[in-house]
């Protein structure tokens, strides 16, 4: 019954959608406020449907009600309860649901924001909003479901892909999904920016705390999923340019552009039509996200839907939305006022180099991603474009983009001085160049990628801090009286200084993996397997059995330099209602690096092949992740007005600050 | 009827959350101008700054001069119309968005809930569907026997006897995969026999739909050094030998089978069949015409050999395969069938098409010569 009700509230959030579509576009355009008032009550109401609706189906995946197709096919009642709730969006159905739902979610959270956002803005908005909410609602309940049903009902369900039994999966999807659908906020802004032909700053200012938020979150989305298929899959790999991964990193690059050039519309009043059209990109590439993942149109892991039906009503709903929008840009746009100027040297100047560099990277990953598939529907030819590719493309626009981050941080608004703000960057760049020379003798016969990179990420680093350092202190202020000026600085700047100093330490992890060590071998019980600076030796072979899966453990114990630091223990699971085997990698941290192992196969006469790395500094690629959304959540609490002050910045004088 | 009760609920709630404010008498004047109210503001916080000390003087002043520029171009910019919330029109407008509020909804919910929903199973009592018809009732015995040993085998991967009990199960499911893999688990876990070994040689079979494979072929053999006279073994040891193309192997195990099986043994009539495939000489004639059912295994395997061209199609190869199992087995009819059917699927094929006639000739099925 209670799946029913859900069920039908899906069809009435359908409804309601359409109404919250029609009748505040219509009001806006009669300038009727009553009309306009059904925009809120409208996105509160579809909000209330779709989260009854997803209650629903969580209530029938924890009573593992099996007369639910979808509940029969991915879950068992075996299952550990808290796998029972995330296998609710841990399938091509209940995913889509959570998709809808946070959708609605955001239309509500605009809907209740109610004295912040001008009227007709709301109204267009959430009018954009209920359009895209139509297209996936339709989507679900025409070839997606997630309450067929099934008659009689089975007695014990199909489990949940054994992959997606992890804790990783139970937070990866929904971190990922706000950041897309985060994005589709800021998008429905902007085409209610181009509907009614009005676009300021005041648009930047509500936008910016989306964009910045969607962009956190996508962050940690994408950084959860990196984490989730290091360990998981067991190849000890963090990023494998796959196509899945790309889908994500794609509306992530467009992103950081938009988070960057909304600040300059908001500070400066500049870069109108262009963020306009980034805003409008960066929720096109989510959805082509969503339809790549979707689809099925790619093998892998995450396609759990291989279904042309879907796939083509997600192709439908891509091109009704680009389509559309650009069109409506198109037309619109011209008719848009034109911003203020700057001069090319400047934080605009550097902003505009910025969105240049990330817009160009985000069009590698899209052909490198892309293209394979065009080739092959095509001319039916299978190519595979991986990693080479993407060294050779992505990372020379991105060096010099992260060369220049301290830079563009350093300079003043409007009109800078160039090289005032190298100077001021000259410890800094020694520093770094210290740094790496040191690395590099030590090193010596090493990779050289990786005392180049590290300086770079060190130069990041400290190119941030300095920012907050000169803002707050010159020579011969008095520490304290610095420290309250610091902390008296705008939280924004705080974020800033803190999401780069978060790259920089990404940059530090990604290049200490070029000292990653690897090694391979089979072992007898009490035998030993030597991969760098680290041994482990395998003590013994322990099969258990788990209530949905059974598995063969092997016990590690792990030296370093002959000292004993730890056991780790890895695994080979078969899970039995699916007869699927997964590997769990056994992890043992030692400061930010890890040492890492995975078991092959059990061989007849009692060896395993063991699989061993040893990847110095790896944890600071996660760490740096979350570093860099610490500072876009930090950023995203000052709710100050962004005051572009444009004369060049000079240091200020030492006085008391109070704390904001 | 409680269901549609709520249902109707839940329907007029949601029609209501969106009626209110229509019939809500607004008294809404002139908006104050977004741009101009935001310039006002960024004025007041560069105040404030500059009171905290965070901008210089100069700076301050300069973005205070800036800010005010833009101020004084917004002002002078059309907006901040006054709203047409009153008068006829607005009335008119007003009327004709509750009656869309109205029928959209409860008709949109309902059409797509009649269309996508299970409404049928709501007619019911909520205690009703969980008790299926007596003809379901058996499957469920089933499903729910085969839960409780999977259930029992996921903790004691080890019994054996629980593997041999759910391999046949597993069979008569169409769940031919998870039988091999019982089966194999059965024959590890056991002291090997005969029996076992023969049932999991089958298994293999047809999974295969009936190709004997290299490791069902070692199975069977494996099974006949245990019992030199294990009837399944040999059965599938002679089919291995004709798909090998050694008819005269195959004829002298089969011969061996027949000799030295009781004549009264559910499997002679199918030895015998296979014999008369082979154009042996056979001691006694098999009643001519009769409906002739082999073991229930080579039965199963022709039927699931015949539901997969049926549904995925197949290859000349196959259909003919199939029409030849449907003449062994007797059922020369289903023979004319399967190859009419295999004509029509594949018709395009003309080299397919020959293949098809002439297996057709070879077994006299002249009367399905379209």
């Amino acid at each position: 019954m209670v799946v029913e009700a859900g069920h039908f509230a899906l069809a009435l959030a359908l409804g309601l959608s359409l109404i919250q579509f029609v009748v505040p576009l219509w009001g806006a355009r009669a300038n009727d406020p009553v009309l306009m008032t059904v925009a809120p009550a409208g996105a509160l109401a579809v909000f209330a449907c779709i989260a009854f609706a997803f209650l629903a189906l969580t209530f029938a995946y924890l009573n593992s009600d099996f007369s639910v197709l979808n509940v029969y096919q991915n879950s068992h009642s075996a299952k550990p309860l808290i796998y029972k709730i995330s296998g609710v969006w841990g399938n091509h159905e209940g995913s889509m649901l959570l998709w809808v739902l946070i959708l609605a979610l955001f239309g509500a959270v605009v809907a209740a924001s109610r004295n912040s956002i001008p009227m007709r803005l709301q109204a267009n908005t959430l009018a954009v909003q209920a359009a895209v909410t139509i297209a996936f609602l339709l989507f679900i309940l025409t070839t997606s479901n997630p309450f067929t049903r099934v008659i009689p009902a089975p007695v014990e369900g199909q489990d949940l892909n054994p992959l997606l039994q992890d804790l990783g999966l139970a937070i990866h999807p929904p971190l990922l999904y706000i950041g897309y659908v985060g994005f589709s906020i800021s998008f429905a802004f902007a085409c209610a920016a181009l509907i009614d032909g009005r676009i300021d700053a005041v648009w930047a200012r509500i936008v910016r705390p989306w964009t910045l938020g969607a962009w956190a979150f996508l962050t940690l989305g994408i950084a959860m999923g990196s984490y989730w298929a290091y360990y998981e899959l067991g190849w000890g790999g963090w990023w494998f340019w796959d196509p899945v991964e790309n889908a994500s990193l794609m509306p992530w690059l467009a992103g950081t552009a938009l988070v960057h050039s909304t600040v300059v519309m908001e500070k400066r009043d500049a870069l109108k039509v262009w963020t306009i059209l980034l805003a409008i990109l960066t929720f096109s590439l989510s959805l082509l996200g969503t339809f790549l993942v979707r689809s099925g149109v790619l093998t892998s892991v995450h396609s759990f839907a291989v279904d042309p039906e879907r796939g083509t009503f997600i192709l439908g709903i891509l091109i009704l939305f680009i389509g559309g929008s650009l069109a409506l840009f198109a037309w619109r746009a011209p008719m848009l006022k034109q911003g203020g100027l700057f001069a090319p040297v400047s934080r605009e100047g550097a902003l505009v180099v910025n969105n240049l560099f990330l817009a160009t990277a985000c069009a590698t990953v899209f052909i490198g991603t892309l293209y394979p598939l065009a080739l092959e529907v095509l001319a039916g030819e299978k190519i595979s474009v991986g990693a080479p590719f993407f060294n050779f493309t992505f990372l020379p626009l991105i060096v010099p983009l992260l060369l220049l981050i301290p830079l563009g941080q350093t300079l003043a608004w409007k009109r800078g001085n160039f090289l005032g703000t190298a100077q001021r960057l000259f410890a800094v760049f020694g520093i770094s160049l210290l740094a790496t020379m040191v690395l590099f003798a030590f090193t010596y016969g090493g990779p050289v990628a990786a005392p180049l990179g590290i300086g770079l990420g060190v130069y990041l680093v400290l190119g941030s801090l300095n920012e907050i350092v000169t803002r707050s202190w010159s020579m011969g202020t008095p520490l304290p009286v610095a420290w309250r000026k610091a902390r008296g600085l705008p939280r924004s700047a705080w974020g800033t200084s803190i999401a780069h100093a978060g790259v920089g330490l990404t940059v530090i992890g990604i290049a200490a993996t070029a000292w990653g060590v690897e090694a391979l071998g089979t072992l007898k019980i009490g035998e030993r397997l030597k991969g760098g600076d680290y041994e482990v030796r395998l003590e013994r072979i322990i099969p258990r059995v788990e209530a949905n899966y059974r598995e063969d453990a092997a016990v590690l114990t792990v030296f370093s330099s002959g000292r004993e630091i730890g056991t780790l223990e890895t695994m080979k699971r078969l899970y039995v209602t699916r007869g699927m085997p997964t590997t769990e990698a056994g992890i043992l941290t030692t400061g930010l690096g890890q040492v890492y192992a995975s078991l092959g196969e059990v061989q007849a006469d009692g060896s395993v092949g063991i699989r061993l790395y040893h990847k110095p500094l790896v944890l600071l690629i996660w760490i740096g992740a979350l570093v860099m959304a610490a500072g876009g959540a930090l950023s995203l609490t000052d709710r100050r007005l962004r005051i572009g002050a444009p004369a060049r910045a000079k240091v200020a004088p030492p006085s008391a600050v109070p704390a904001e | 009827m409680v269901i549609w009760i709520i249902l109707l609920a839940m329907t007029a709630a949601a029609v209501m959350a969106v009626l209110w404010p229509l019939s809500r008498q607004r008294n809404v004047g002139r908006q104050m101008d977004p741009d101009t109210l935001f310039y006002r503001e960024q004025i007041a916080e560069i105040e404030r700054d500059l009171g905290r000390g965070v901008l210089l003087a100069s700076e301050a002043e300069a973005a205070k001069a800036e800010a005010g520029r833009r101020l004084l171009r917004a002002m002078g910019l059309p907006g901040g119309e006054a709203f047409a919330a009153v008068g006829e029109p607005a009335l008119r407008r007003r009327r004709a968005a509750s009656t869309l509020v109205l029928s959209i909804i409860p008709l949109l919910a309902l059409a797509t809930y009649e269309i996508y929903g299970s409404p049928q199973l709501l007619s019911q009592p909520p205690g009703a569907r969980m008790q299926p018809p007596q003809q379901q009732a058996g499957n469920l015995d089933l499903l729910g026997a085969v839960a409780e040993i999977e259930a029992h085998l996921a903790k004691n991967p080890q019994d054996g006897r629980g593997w041999e009990v759910i391999a046949p199960v597993y069979l008569r499911m169409g769940r031919i995969d998870d039988a091999v893999k019982a089966y194999e688990a059965a024959v590890r876990y056991q002291s090997p026999d005969a029996v076992r070994l023969s049932n999991y040689g089958e298994a293999l079979v047809l999974a295969k739909d009936g190709l004997i494979s290299a490791e069902a072929q070692g199975a069977f053999e494996q099974a006949i050094k245990l019992d030199p006279s294990a009837p399944k073994a040999k059965f599938y040891l002679a089919r291995a030998a004709v798909q090998d193309g050694q008819g005269e192997k195959a004829r002298t195990i089969l011969q061996s089978l027949l000799a030295s099986s009781p004549a009264d043994a559910p499997w002679v009539d199918a030895v015998r069949q296979e014999l008369a495939a082979l154009g042996a000489p056979q001691p006694e004639a098999a009643p001519a015409g009769a409906p002739q059912v082999g073991p229930e295994a080579i039965a199963g395997m022709v039927a699931g050999l015949a539901s997969r061209l049926e549904t995925q199609g197949g290859s000349a190869e196959e259909w003919t395969r199939l029409m030849r199992s449907y003449a062994v087995l007797g059922q020369r009819d289903k023979a004319a069938d399967a190859a009419r059917r295999a004509r029509e699927a594949l018709a395009q094929d003309t080299e397919a098409l020959k293949t098809i006639d002439t297996m057709a000739q070879e077994l006299k099925l002249t009367d399905a010569q379209p």
